[in-house]
């Protein structure tokens, strides 16, 4: 099968996965206004969007990202969660071309009075859609709790430094930053978590040891508690380096890779902070799976672009032609009726219709 | 096992570096046979190295052509790629500085211009002092910019400070020092853990044992 035929697949699974969770599908608008945008440009991987007048002088934005638009859509409804999944296209600059590129997100979020299951079910939609994608898949779990725990009282601008390092994962800039502020504490302790990488009961014993009993890290352990009950268990890891804005994210941080591609193709956290910038009391959650970067993936790359060409004169009788087709279609092959073999076609068999039968030329 | 690809860095620091793979138990001895030969394989040991230009081994690492990397600080700097910066391998070290002509007075009335072969450094640099500037990229010979009057500072490289001065330059201020840096790419990282983990150990360990 294509790759591009395995996307449109993976696309179709995991649709059907979120709908199973009982996520509803959210379709939005090509644009928003741009202003929209300005005013939360942080929050977006890159701060160039294309931009265009509409017919009403208002200026427009093609939407650079879907969770934005989400959310300013919710409304705060206590003790509800409301889930919603999309698949949209977003345009963005690409880090590498430096152009703008139309990209194709697939991704669910879960917004209002989340809990533990919620983001457990988050978590877990995720790692799914990873082993969906393929067997050999890794899903790395962070959680920004510890950083504000160990970064409490640090200046913000020394903070984003040091935040930069650990996603990173730079010891030896960070040991100079550290040393420079003469933040020996904070030090042994941001090191620490940088050698805290590998299975959950590892890392968060070694965590433990080193922070102590830590909100944060007590919510690790009940989200990993709950995926050692499942099949995923293999896949999760801790790994403190996934990290994100603070001004947006709190809580748990997560990001998916897949053997084969270079990228992580999946990538989500909690955003509590953003909900409450943008004036809602409630959370949440949510995560985007970058389905475009899947072709970087290898596969089986198709020989043929069809299995047979039938080759039929102008005396041919159309319905005997049009039935020699569908008959050697039966098992699934891909035939073409031609008049002529087209150059660069790449065919398994030639055949030729030729007085009612079909022989082999 | 799959292969571990490393791109290296053609030349002098790169021959100093792979001895370190080496050392750490990556060896892959017909690297070290003189011949044009780009790509070298040990499937014993289950590693790949191939000589790239300086400047593009952090994009072999970032686009997954090459598993792990050496590159120096100031690519990194200047490309920002999307990579692991593991290990600073304290080698091949120097400074991105700003250079002019020994009689170069600043005018911060003046848009400075500024000729560099490292423009987002330059950039954000005099960002950083909120100075305007103009800059002229350069792609090599940067040291006779001032000296032609074609700009009035440069920012470059500066290893021993030699080319400099033989060219009537003296360096204004240090913008960060540079030293080449093991870099892994992030996806292969996870995957193949234990092997990029055990280099950057046993190389971290040869570090310390440097007087």
């Amino acid at each position: 099968m294509s790759m591009i035929h395995s996307i449109e697949r993976i696309s179709f699974a995991l649709r059907s996965l979120y709908r199973s969770h009982g996520y509803l599908r959210y379709k939005m608008n090509k644009f928003e206004e741009y202003d929209f945008y300005v005013r939360n440009k942080d929050f977006l991987v890159s701060d160039s969007v294309i931009t265009f007048t509409d017919t009403n002088g208002r200026l427009m934005a093609l939407k650079p990202d879907v969770t934005l638009s989400i959310v300013k859509n919710t409304r705060d409804v206590p003790g509800c969660v409301q889930k919603v999944y999309y698949n949209e296209n977003v345009y963005r600059v690409s880090g590498s071309t430096h152009s703008f590129r139309e990209i194709v997100q697939l991704g669910l979020e879960c917004i209002g009075d989340i809990d533990d299951y919620s983001i457990f079910e988050v978590l877990s939609l995720a790692a799914q859609s990873l082993k969906a994608i393929s067997e050999d898949s890794v899903l790395n779990l962070s959680h920004l709790g510890v950083f504000d725990e160990v970064l409490r009282g640090v200046d913000a601008e020394l903070r984003r430094q040091i935040m930069l390092c650990v996603r990173d994962k730079n010891a030896h800039e960070l040991s100079r930053l550290c040393d420079g502020a003469g933040l020996t504490v904070q030090k042994e302790r941001l090191l620490g978590l940088l050698g805290c990488y590998g299975t959950p009961e590892e890392a968060l014993s070694k965590a433990e040891a080193l922070l102590g009993d830590l909100p944060a890290i007590r919510q690790l352990s009940r989200l990993a508690q709950a995926f050692a009950a499942t099949p995923l268990s293999p896949m999760l890891r801790i790994d403190f380096s996934v990290v994100g804005d603070i001004n947006y994210y709190n809580g748990v941080l997560f990001k998916g890779f897949v053997e084969g591609v270079p990228q992580s193709v999946l990538s989500g956290g909690q955003y509590d902070r953003l909900m409450h910038k943008m004036g809602r009391k409630s959370g949440a959650i949510g995560f985007a799976v970058y389905t475009d970067l899947l072709e970087q993936m290898e596969s089986a790359e198709e020989v043929y672009d069809v299995d047979t060409v039938l080759i039929y004169d102008e005396q041919a009788d159309i319905a005997a032609v049009f039935a020699a087709v569908a008959q050697l279609q039966k098992d699934g092959a891909r035939v073409i009726a031609q008049r002529t073999l087209p150059e660069k076609l790449r065919c398994r068999q030639t055949l030729r219709f030729e007085n009612g039968e079909v022989r082999v030329l | 096992m799959k292969m571990l690809n490393i791109a290296l860095p053609k030349g002098r620091l790169g021959e100093k570096v792979y001895a370190m793979f080496e050392k750490a138990g990556f060896e892959c001895p017909s690297i070290r046979e003189n011949n044009r030969k780009l790509i070298f394989e040990n499937e014993e040991v289950g590693v790949r190295y191939f000589w790239v230009k300086p400047s593009d081994v952090a994009i072999y690492v970032e686009r997954g052509a090459a598993d792990i990397g050496v590159a120096g600080k100031d690519i990194l700097l200047e490309y920002t790629p999307d990579v692991y910066e593991l290990l600073d391998l304290d080698t091949g070290k120097c400074r991105m500085a700003v250079a002019a002509k020994a009689d170069f007075r600043d005018d911060p009335e003046r848009t400075l211009k500024v000729a560099t072969k490292f423009s987002n450094i330059a950039r954000s640099y005099y960002a950083s002092q909120g100075r305007d500037i103009d800059i002229i990229h350069l792609n090599g010979s940067i040291e006779i910019a001032p000296i032609l009057g074609l700009s009035d500072v440069i920012v470059d490289i500066v290893e021993t400070g030699t080319t400099l001065k033989e060219n009537n330059l003296v360096v204004m201020e240090t913008i960060v020092p540079i030293s080449a840096r093991l870099i892994a790419n992030k996806a292969s990282y996870q995957f193949r853990t234990a092997q990029i983990r055990k280099i950057m150990q046993e190389m971290a360990a040869q570090l310390e044992e440097k007087p």
